[in-house]
């Protein structure tokens, strides 16, 4: 790891004044992810900004018919938040399987979703319960967020704050660990509510995405067997040491039947 | 260079470090404290598992100066006045170990899921310890030790 300036903002404002003023600045929230990369050299920057000092950005409030997860609340927090099992166990349940107990301790929602790892399970969340993505400067709503491997809209010196989740009247999460990193081989988020009837497949491939032909089938029939009669394409799906396009394909209609039978 | 101030096992401590200095090497070659292993240095074998303001974290994949401000628990501050802790006299009572690498991460996991879960199942128990590798022992006696020292613990 090549050494760099760290700073310590207790503002989100000054966050972005260093994130500009750096000629290569990185946040760190969880640094689950990022002091992996630094380490291996992937990433080398000249600033790392840490966003744990700043006061705000973690928690979990519940607003009508909406739930806020703060940028920077641990996997542990929401697998254990006591409004989000009562009211949303599906994303409580999906926090919870998410690495191990001390990944789930220090990696964030925020960071999660910013780096949009094409196997995480954030982003089929975020992606699957027609979320809304908070930033220092707009709101984005997760079909734009999205935008392809390891890419969001997020621009230069944009820091995600929270995550508004519109609570479903039905939602479900199934993945196929796998089995040394607990990263989704695929995973698919189903859910009904306000923002519609949404499957979102993670893992599979290199982008999360949405099942228009599932939505459908699951539109009209809210049941496992509703996607008896579709057919997934291996086609554009990941092939790597992990699992073949062909085997993932199959793993997506498997884990959206579980995800569909997991709603209860 | 950076001033970073933390509490480690109750003790007060200032050092100069540099922004890339880890929490592991903060501990092991600052202040001494090996007990804390590197095992992988990737995030996946869970040796260097410290707590960090109660809760366990890998020490390899922290640096230094996110936790400033913390307290910091290592293996060396988990026996009290000599004596081990519960969760320490039942891997060494159940044979939890046998080249001892994994043992510091193991044992301050399993603290950890005991605070959260006073009597955890061997499932439990399992799901838990999935950040932590153990080459030698094949989990069965670490698995026996935590919920022997669950039982201790209750009293
Ligand atoms: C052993 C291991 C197993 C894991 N298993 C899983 C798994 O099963 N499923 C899964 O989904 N994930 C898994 N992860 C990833 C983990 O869940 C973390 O959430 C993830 O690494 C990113 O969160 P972080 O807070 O650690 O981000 P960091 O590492 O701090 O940051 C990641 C990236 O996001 C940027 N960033 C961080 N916060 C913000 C923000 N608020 N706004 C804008 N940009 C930001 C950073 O600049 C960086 O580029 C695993 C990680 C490890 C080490
Ligand atoms: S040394 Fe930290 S997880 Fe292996
Ligand atoms: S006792 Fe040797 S690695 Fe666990």
């Amino acid at each position: 790891m090549y050494d760099f300036a760290y700073h310590r903002p207790g503002s989100l404002e000054e966050a972005e004044r260093l994130l500009s003023g750096a000629s290569d600045g990185a946040l760190v929230a969880g640094g689950m992810t990022l002091i992996p990369a630094l380490k291996q050299r992937l990433a080398s920057p000249s600033d790392v900004i840490d966003l744990g000092g700043i006061a705000g950005l973690s928690g979990i409030s519940e607003a009508g018919s909406t739930i806020v997860v703060g940028a920077l609340t641990p996997h542990a927090a929401v697998a254990s938040d006591a409004v989000v099992t009562a009211r949303f166990p599906a994303l409580a349940a999906l926090a919870a399987e998410i690495g191990d107990p001390q990944v789930r301790n220090r990696g964030t929602l925020g960071g999660s979703i910013a780096n949009n790892d094409p196997a995480a399970d954030y982003p089929a969340a975020v992606l699957g319960l027609g979320a809304t993505v908070r930033t220092n400067r707009r709101e984005i709503a997760a079909d734009d967020f999205f935008t392809g491997m390891f890419e969001t809209a997020l621009e230069d010196g944009e820091i995600v704050t929270a995550v508004s989740f519109p609570v479903p009247e039905k939602a479900g999460y199934a993945k196929f660990p796998n089995p040394a990193s607990r990263y989704a081989v695929v995973g698919v988020l189903v859910s009904r509510g306000p923002a519609g009837t949404r499957v979102a497949v993670t893992g599979a491939g290199p982008c999360v995405f949405r099942s228009a032909e599932m939505e459908q089938a699951l539109a009209g029939d809210f049941t496992a067997a509703a996607l008896d009669a579709v057919t997934v394409a291996a086609e554009g799906l990941n092939s790597d040491i992990h699992a073949s396009a062909d085997y993932r394909a199959h793993l997506v209609g498997v884990m959206a039947k579980r995800a569909v039978a997991a709603c209860g | 260079m950076l001033a970073v101030s933390m509490t480690v096992n109750g003790r007060k401590v200032s050092r100069e470090v540099e922004g890339r200095t880890l929490l592991v090497e903060f501990l092991r070659e600052h202040l001494g404290l090996t007990g804390t292993h590197v095992g992988c240095d990737t995030s996946q074998c869970g040796a260097c598992v410290v707590h960090v303001d109660g809760a366990s974290a890998k020490a390899c994949t922290l640096l230094a100066a996110q936790a400033e401000g913390t307290e910091v628990t290592t293996i060396e501050g988990l026996a009290k006045n000599g004596e081990l802790h519960p969760v320490q006299a039942a891997f060494k009572e159940h044979h939890g170990l046998q080249c001892g690498f994994c043992t510091p991460g193991m044992v301050m996991s399993a603290v950890d899921l005991l605070k959260r879960n006073p009597d955890p199942s061997e499932t439990e128990v399992r799901e838990w310890l999935e950040g932590n590798l153990c080459r030698c022992t094949g989990y069965h006696n670490i698995v026996k030790a935590i919920r022997a020292a669950a039982r201790a613990m209750a009293g």
